[in-house]
Parts: C-alpha cells; structure tokens; sequence
C-alpha cells in the first residue's frame, strides 16, 4: 500500500505537525500528566529534593480541611449562578436582537466589549460601579429611596451575588453570538405555522425555538460551566477570595495553596479533586439531556 | 399584539444597552475627572471639568509605560511564534481526511478546556528547572502554548476554505509544492493569517493568570500585573490615573476584536453550532 509517494508525503506532514506538537506535548500534555502523579507527593514549591510519594495523604488531609470544602460550596454557587443566568441573559438577548428591533448593530459591538477587554480591567472598572464611596449603583439605589451605601464587594451578604453579576456581563457576549446563531438556523415557516394556529409567543418559544436551540444550549452550557469553573483572574482582582474568604472559589483556593503555602503536592491533589468533580458533573448534565432527547424522539 | 410588543421589546434592549454599555462608560468617565470630584459625593456620568492629565499621569506612574512594553514584546513574539508554528501544522490537519483530522480536531477543543490549576503547579517547575521563571522568554513560550490550540483552529477553517481542486490544477501545470503554497494557497490565506494574529495578540496583551505566577520582578510585570499592582499596592489608590491606564490597557484589545467582530464569531459559532 504505502507507495514511496505516499510514505514521502507522510514524511512531509509529519514533519509538518512536530513544530505544533513539540511545544504541547512539553508545555501542556506533560504537566498534566506530572500534575497529576504529584498530587500522590509530599512536593513543596521550596527546593526539597527529598520529597516522596505519600499515597492518598494528601486526599485524606482534604476530607478534614473545612476550608477546601468552603470553596467547592462556594465554587459551585459561582459556577452555576453565573452558567445559568448567562444563559437567561444571553437568551433574551438573543431572542431581541432576533426580532428586527433598530439598534442592533451598536448592539452587538457593545456585546462583544465584555468579550475583549482584560480581566484585569473589567475588574477594576466594576470594583468603581460597587464603590462604597461614591460609586454609581449606590447612588442610583439612594436617589430612589433604597439604602445607598453597601459596600457591595465587601460586604459578606452581597459579596459573592456582586462578582456572579461581573461574571455574567463578561460572558454574555460569546453565549449571545452563539444562541443568535442558533436562532436563525431556525426556519421562520416552523414560527410562522405556530403563530397562525394561535400560538401565544411564550407558546411558540417553548414549542418552537427551545427544542430547536436544545443542542446549542446543551454545547454552549457545558463548555460555560468548565470556563466559569475554572476563571481565576476575575475574582482574583474582584476580592482576592474576601472579605472573609466569601468569595473564595477554588481555583483561587489551589492558587494560595501552592504559591502562598508552598504546598505543591496538595494543591496537586486539590486540582485533581476539581478535574474529577467537573468531569463527573458533566457526565450526569450530558447524560440527563441525552436521555431527554432520545425519549423525545421516542414520542 | 405586535404593537404592543415593540415598545416592551425596546424597553428590554434598552436595560441590555444599560447593563452592557454603563461600566465601560463609567470607567471612560473616571478617567477624564479630577481626583476631587472623583472623591466627592455628588456621582455624574459627565464630569464637571474635564481632567485630561490623567492619562500623562498614568503614563508617567512607575513601571507602567515598561511594562506595556513588556507586554507588547510578549504579545508580538508569541502572536509571531503561534503563527509560525499552526501554519504547516494547520495546512496539515485542515487536508487530512477522517479519522486523524477527527482526533486532531477533538483534541483542539478539549484542550479549550484543560484544568489549568492542575497545568500551572507542574508546568511552574518545569519551567523553573529550565531557569524560565520570572523571564519573558518563559511567559512567551507559555502564551504560545496556551494560544496555539485555538490558532490552529482557526487557520485550518480558513485552509478548508480553499478548494484543493486549485492546488491540484497548479499541480498539474508543473508547480512544485512549495511554489503552491506560494502561489496559491497563502495569498488566500493570508486574511485568515491576519485574523489568527490578532486573536493571538489580544489573548496574550490580556493574559493575566500565568502572568501572575510566573514573574516575579516588578522589571518583568507585564500590563494586567502592574495595574493589579496599583490596585493593591500603593496605599490610597489615585482612581483617575488608574482608570486611564485602564481604559489605555483596553484600547488594543477592543479595536482588534471590533476588526475580528464577524470572522472571530463565525468561527466560534460554527465550533458551538456544530459541537
């Protein structure tokens, strides 16, 4: 089979494909897989060249540290507030600009503009919108009579619903742009039958546009959740996990671990915990919505 | 029904424009008001004297003119190494056929989505066994890496766009590979080259997590550090200068994508749509 022809021609793009691979398989492959045998390590970020294998110690210390547990309590209000109103959000969006209003253009640029800017300068743009101290959302809610001086990001109570809020306004944009995308896939005729038997336009949504944006939805939240799960720099710059550690999500939490307290080998154990957690997640939201697929075929 | 349905519609838009267009807005406005009425308690959108020297200020503040710098070294050597090395490799994976490219492509996308926390504490210590840590040559490589995915994923879009029947006529008439490449496949690709270059710059001008792990002097601090830094770092925050420094932070950012707007979506959608 393999003709010199061909076999020349494999050369050549093999040769080809090494410049992307070499970098990868040093940069990203290997440390994931290093990442995960040192979570079964006593390593420490200081030079100690006698560190060694320690079995599932570090998993064991996790079981008792209340902390860790916080912060997947904490990571999950994040990851799943923010997942599902950017959703919402982004849905109503989508649906609007779908609907031939005016504006849509300046719309749309202003929807990417979360998308572009640097985490570290949305941050410190909202940290001025929370301000306790002449900040505009306190004076918009004290010139309507509501109390105007929280100290939104510092605060216990409103800390954590305040960086949500920041997360869904980043990522709106690329959930908008794909749901819109999704929407007019859909063929108007499909619209156009529902409402001449009478559909009311909640009916139509439901009956209509829902079942056909369902694998959008299904790709766009999956790959939403992963990302919120794993931002780091937004919350990093909000409130560094405060006040209290109330907003201490747990990437943040592996950070300080291992570049604070040194502790590489438990953080290790810590990021293998999370990969888990995410994969194991998943796997039940994509199962739950493949089941509801197939019984809807099966009607 | 419809009549009244449009005023509500327009209302919904309008709190969309609010939402997504306010904070960048008030940011705008920090930056152009004086740290006087920045410390007032009367709050306006539009300042009552307008306070440019903000943004010679910011420009003068330690470290933040070398550290744009920094970062536009980063950017442009990473953006340069991307492209150099996803361009082949894109050519290949774009004029495979089944299951090879199906894999290639497969792992493009899960790689969209590595638990960095668990890439950082091994990829620090490989670094650091190399001397790479605290260097902007290390931070390169690493953006490089963690930008090529997604470039390799565009570009081969772009090559798949380009009918093989064309390289296959230039085949015919004599040329030799490369003079096809030359001659016909990159002038075609050379728009989607462009649009990966950006995509590269902007990631790495924004990048702000191994950024934050890998350096160490205030000498190496790329932008997003150092303006982290003036948040943090100097007592009482001087808030009009930070915000123009900010706002300038932004400004290469927005402008490429505004560019990329349709080509960035596309590709992203047809990712999404299909996935």
């Amino acid at each position: 089979m393999a003709t010199p022809l061909v076999r020349a021609r494999r050369r050549e793009a093999v040769a080809l494909v090494l410049p992307s691979l070499i970098p990868i398989l040093v940069l990203s492959v290997a440390p994931l897989v290093v990442g995960v045998a040192l979570a079964f390590t006593d390593a420490r970020l200081v030079r100690n060249p006698d560190y060694g294998f320690t079995g599932l110690g570090n998993f064991g210390a996790l079981v008792g540290n209340e902390l860790f547990w916080d912060s997947l309590r904490i990571g999950l209000i994040w990851t799943v507030g923010v997942t599902v109103l950017q959703l919402a959000a982004s849905m109503g969006l989508a649906l609007l600009l779908n609907s031939g209003l005016r504006l849509q253009g300046l719309t749309r640029v202003l929807a990417l503009v979360p998308w572009a800017m640097p985490p570290v300068v949305v941050a410190i743009m909202w940290q001025m919108i929370y301000s306790a101290n002449g900040g505009p959302l306190n004076a918009v809610l004290g010139s309507v009579g509501l109390p105007g001086d929280t100290n939104w990001l510092g605060d216990f109570a409103t800390a954590l619903p305040a960086v949500i809020i920041v997360g869904v306004w980043v990522g709106m944009p690329q959930t908008t742009v794909t749901l819109l995308a999704g929407l007019q896939q859909i063929p108007a005729e499909l619209h156009e039958a529902a409402a001449v038997d009478g559909a009311s336009a909640w009916r139509r949504f439901t009956a209509v546009t829902w079942p056909s944006l369902r694998p959008i939805v299904t790709s766009i939240t999956s790959l939403n959740f992963i990302w919120n799960f794993n931002s780091f720099s937004l919350v990093y710059v909000l409130t560094a996990g405060g006040p209290g550690g109330k907003t201490m999500v747990p990437v943040l939490f592996v950070y300080l671990e291992a570049f604070k307290n040194r502790e590489i080998g438990q953080a290790a154990a810590m990021g293998v915990v999370l990969v888990v957690l995410i994969v194991l997640i998943l796997a039940v939201y994509l199962r739950a919505q493949f089941r509801d697929d197939r019984a809807e075929r099966g009607r | 029904m419809r009549a009244l349905a449009r005023p509500a519609q327009y209302l919904a838009l309008a709190c969309y424009l609010l939402f997504l267009g306010f904070p960048l807005l008030w940011l705008i406005s920090a930056s152009v008001k004086s740290s006087g009425e920045l410390n007032s308690l009367t709050v306006s959108l539009v300042p009552e004297q307008w306070h440019w020297q903000n943004y010679p200020e910011a420009l003068e503040r330690q470290g933040l003119i070398r550290s744009a710098g920094n970062s536009l070294v980063v950017a442009l050597a990473s953006t340069a190494l991307v492209i150099l090395i996803a361009l082949p490799a894109s050519y290949v994976l774009a004029r495979l056929k089944g299951k090879v490219r199906a894999a290639g492509i497969g792992w493009i996308l899960v790689s969209q989505v590595f638990p960095v926390v668990l890439i950082i504490l091994p990829l620090f210590l490989i670094l650091r066994t190399l001397g790479l840590t605290d260097s902007l040559p290390g931070l390169t490589l690493v953006h490089t890496t963690y930008t090529l995915p997604f470039a390799l994923w565009m570009l081969q879009g772009y090559v798949a766009a380009i009918p093989v029947e064309l390289e296959e006529a230039g085949a015919m008439d004599g040329a030799s590979r490369l003079r096809v490449l030359r001659a016909i496949v990159f002038p075609l690709l050379a728009p989607g080259v462009v649009a990966t270059a950006m995509f590269s710059f902007v990631a790495s001008w924004n990048e702000f997590f191994f950024a934050l792990v890998l350096l160490q002097s205030p000498e190496n601090y790329t932008l997003p550090i150092t303006l982290n830094m003036f948040i943090g770092g100097e007592g009482k925050v001087a808030l009009g200068p930070l915000a123009a420094g900010a706002v300038l932070a932004a400004i290469p950012s927005i402008v490429f994508f505004t560019l990329l707007r349709r080509r960035l979506t596309g590709g992203l959608m047809a990712g999404a749509v299909k996935g």
